[in-house]
């Protein structure tokens, strides 16, 4: 225990300026994922046959290495390879690919009398979508949130394979000098992450759907 | 266009220098050494997970425990417990044999820690699929299965595994897709062979126009067909292995009551 | 025959399933189980192929005791038939009929033959073989799950709610193709159910079984409805047992009216001359068709009587049939005059309500003045 702590003291400048990058690559791709994943998803569960192009679109992303994204990347973004940019998009995409579904699902498993019932009070499309569908979808999607949130935390390490620094670099570090330290250092980092992001969007869901309580025990 | 590196016009020449493919160090030989890990690593998780799911969803027992390791493994880093594994474990390795031409002599203390953490990444989505799959079939099938007289294992391997195989399937296809990527990363240990070797090793001389970046996005593109064909091949594989009267597939007339089983997991 | 000797069943959290259970089922006949849910009647039924072992006490199924058979051999012998049938979704219709037999051993084609001249028995178009159950209604799923437990024509069949997850019209229909079965191949049926109507439809006799697994009264249906053991089966029988009993009377010898009928493509004048009070029995090859308004025939008094123009609202009694038949049949009929026919469906005569009525008055004053001696 007071070897991570000194660890942490004699490299705070260092490991700062890597939380930083790491804090930013979890929170980003995270909300420019949810941002694109939204309309995605309400376009999917409109129509068949954007359903079918959307999934296998984002089934197909979804399948591609995180490692492989992050070195083709520059060549499509015109950015530089050891660019955190580069990680953000990946991630962001991987986000998006996951959501897609989940958000598809859970618009398309509200009940369809309570659609038919918000219509026949005067609600128009976007209305209909906004004050119904959304908050009754919200805790599946919430659950699809959760698992995007701690497998994005969970990939940003890979980029220090090619060289884009983050808290990833202690994995390294800790490989090239044998040492256990900051490996141990950078697993508790990645892995407090991860479950804040869980946590921290379970509460958000709670207090966003507020009539569930009282059917919780 | 990156201002400093060779880019997809790089990649053009090196694809046609057949320099790049053949050989020991080359795009095929790194394609095998791919395929056989993959194929080994996921055929030892699947006897692991695959078994014991099957055990798990038929008594209940472990599930919550299952549930909850694959849950905390989405957190842990692949490159964090990589390494850790191998500054633990490669000291205590002293065998030297290599294994054919698919490892070198000497490249065992790496390669088992790294085969080691795939095999952990690979068994929670297979494990939670299949006892899914299974505590998901009709009660009342098996109920009659075993009212006819079938003995447990008859029940299991005729009504229970084959009611089971859409999500048994879909787990075996995530774990794959999952290894085919963690592979690369896995290359991060020195000697370990596979695509990625030439993603790590590139890194390491990202201007040299033929083991650079221009190797790294040769073997990166191939990474990526491989895990879509996988993809594809277990879709295909589906067809033959899953009763149309589970799958609903090719059913007509009063297909409608057709089930439907979603996939769990994503790798 | 099935011989449950003070036979327990008590579960790990002391719950008592069914309580020093004395039952006798005999071979042959339907024996229906039957009582509120937690009664212990699914218990009980389980428990003879020992798919749940009981806590104590013996089954015996032809002098031998349960416990000493391998449960897979003793299940293989005694078919299973549960609600909403349990089909295996990924074997086609034939296959899942043709388990049993593979189980015991025959070869695929011959279990597969066999399984084909099945569904014929049990009402099902053979087209249907190579289907999967998700693609069948319920009756149909059903109709396959009894299919399947007789395939390797077991002596004993165990039925546990088979018909009460399908509607009331397929029900009925399952329940009238079930008797005909057994009218054919005259097994062992033990039949799990909630419904006092299933039940007296189908029993020969009836346990009715009261909560915590005992028996409260074992019966033919008529004695349970006219005698109940105490006021637990009464309640349990219903309030309209009364009349429910005529559907076990014999309707004996009834004072049949000879009737001038019409045969079908007969001229309409003809009606005129036959008809009693406006109505005109219309026949086909002796076979009752349905009555013809007389009064209604006003013009074309040469062309044929045709089937569109009968009234087909009465229902035909049995001449062996029952007192509740008899009734039915007069006071559906627009006429008021039921139809009765011979055991070949030909027409016997016609009786009307005033007579059975009659019947059912003397009947029951018997029944008092038996019940009083």
């Amino acid at each position: 225990m007071t070897a991570l702590w000194d660890y942490l003291r004699d490299n705070h400048a260092e490991i700062q300026s890597w939380a930083v990058t790491t804090l930013w690559l979890s929170l980003l791709p995270l909300l420019a994922g949810l941002a694109l994943a939204l309309p995605a998803g309400w376009l999917a569960a409109r129509h068949a046959w954007t359903r079918d192009t959307l999934l296998a679109l984002s089934g197909a992303l979804y399948t591609i290495p995180s490692l492989v994204l992050f070195l083709v990347l520059p060549e499509l973004l015109g950015t530089r390879i050891l660019s955190a940019v580069n990680v953000g998009v990946a991630l962001t995409i991987y986000v998006f690919a996951l959501l897609v579904r989940t958000i598809t699902d859970a618009l398309t498993a509200v009940p369809s009398e309570l659609l038919a019932a918000a219509t026949a009070i005067g609600h128009s499309n976007l209305q209909r979508l906004w004050a119904v569908q959304l908050p009754v979808a919200t805790p599946v999607i919430a659950a699809g949130l959760r698992v995007a949130a701690v497998s994005n935390v969970s990939l940003i390490s890979v980029a220090s394979i090619i060289g884009v620094s983050q808290l990833g670099q202690l994995f390294t570090l800790g490989e090239s000098t044998e040492t256990l330290t900051p490996i141990v250092l950078g697993l508790i980092f990645f892995v407090v992450l991860a479950f804040l992001y869980d946590g921290a969007i379970l509460a958000l869901t709670r207090v966003l759907t507020p009539w569930r309580k009282a059917a919780r025990p | 266009m990156s201002s400093d590196l060779p880019g997809f016009a790089s990649l053009g020449r090196w694809l046609n220098d057949p320099d790049n493919w053949l050989g020991s160090g080359g795009l095929l030989a790194h394609l095998r050494e791919h395929l056989a890990f993959t194929v080994v690593i996921v055929l030892v998780a699947a006897l692991i997970a695959i078994p014991a799911g099957i055990w798990m969803g038929h008594t209940g027992k472990g599930i919550l425990l299952a549930g909850g390791f694959a849950n905390a493994l989405r957190a842990v880093p692949a490159l964090g417990l990589l390494i850790l594994l191998i500054v633990e474990l490669s000291p205590h390795i002293h065998s030297r044999t290599g294994v054919g031409n698919l490892l070198a002599p000497g490249a065992l203390p790496y390669f088992i820690p790294a085969a080691l953490v795939l095999v952990i990444l690979a068994v929670p989505p297979m494990l939670t699929n299949t006892y899914a799959g299974i505590q998901a079939v009709d009660p009342r099938a098996a109920d009659a299965a075993r009212g006819a007289g079938m003995s447990p294992l008859q029940v299991a391997l005729r009504v229970e595994i084959p009611c089971a195989m859409p999500l048994i399937l879909a787990g075996l296809r995530s774990a794959t897709l999952q290894v085919i990527a963690s592979l690369t990363v896995a290359a991060y240990a020195p000697l370990v062979g596979g695509l990625g070797r030439l993603i790590v090793d590139g890194q390491q001389n990202l201007i040299d126009p033929s083991l650079g970046y221009p190797a790294m996005l040769g073997a990166g593109i191939t990474v990526a067909v491989l895990a879509l064909v996988a993809d594809g091949a277990f879709a295909l594989a589906g067809r033959y292995v899953i009763s149309p009267g589970v799958s609903g597939r090719r059913i007509r007339g009063r297909g409608t009551a057709a089930p439907q089983q979603s996939t769990l997991t994503e790798s | 025959m099935i011989r449950f000797n003070s036979v327990t069943k008590r579960y790990a959290d002391g719950g008592v399933a069914v309580d020093s259970l004395d039952l006798v089922i005999d071979s042959g006949e339907i024996t229906v189980l039957v009582g509120p849910s937690g009664c212990g009647k699914t218990t009980t039924l389980r428990m003879i192929n020992r798919m749940v072992e009981p806590t104590s006490g013996h089954i015996l199924l032809d002098g031998r005791d349960v416990t000493q058979i391998k449960p897979t051999e003793l299940r293989r012998g005694i078919g299973y038939v549960i609600q909403q049938a349990g089909l295996f979704p990924n074997y086609t219709v034939l296959d899942n009929i043709a388990t049993v037999p593979r189980l015991l051993g025959k070869t695929r084609r011959a279990a597969r033959r066999q399984a084909l001249e099945l569904l014929g028995k049990v009402g099902l178009d053979p087209a249907l073989a190579g289907r999967y159950p998700a693609q069948l209604s319920g009756g149909q799923q059903q109709r396959v799950g009894v299919a399947r437990a007789i395939a390797a024509d077991p002596p004993v069949l165990l039925m546990d709610e088979p018909f009460s997850a399908v509607d009331p019209v397929v029900r009925q229909q399952l329940q009238r193709d079930l008797l005909q079965l057994q009218a054919d191949l005259h097994k062992t049926i033990v039949f799990v159910t909630h419904d006092i109507d299933e039940a007296i439809t189908l029993g020969d006799r009836i346990a009715v079984m009261r909560n915590g697994g005992r028996l409260a009264q074992l019966a033919a249906p008529a004695e349970l409805l006219s005698r109940p053991a105490d006021t637990f089966v009464a309640g349990f029988v219903g309030r309209d047992r009364g009349y429910r009993a005529l559907g076990f009377a014999s309707a004996g010898h009834l004072p049949l009216h000879d009737e001038a009928v019409l045969r079908i493509g007969e001229p309409r004048g003809a009606a005129r001359d036959r008809g009693q009070d406006g109505w005109v029995l219309v026949v086909q090859d002796a076979l009752p068709l349905g009555w013809l308004r007389t009064t209604a025939l006003d013009d074309a008094a040469d062309d044929p009587v045709t089937p569109e123009m009968l009234n087909l609202g009465g229902t035909l009694a049995d001449e062996s049939g029952t007192l509740r038949e008899a009734l039915d049949a007069a006071l559906s009929a627009p006429s008021g005059r039921g139809v009765v026919v011979h055991e070949d469906g030909t027409f016997a005569g016609t009786v009307t309500a005033s007579e059975v009525l009659a019947r059912i008055e003397s009947r029951a004053a018997h029944l008092r003045e038996q019940a009083t001696r």
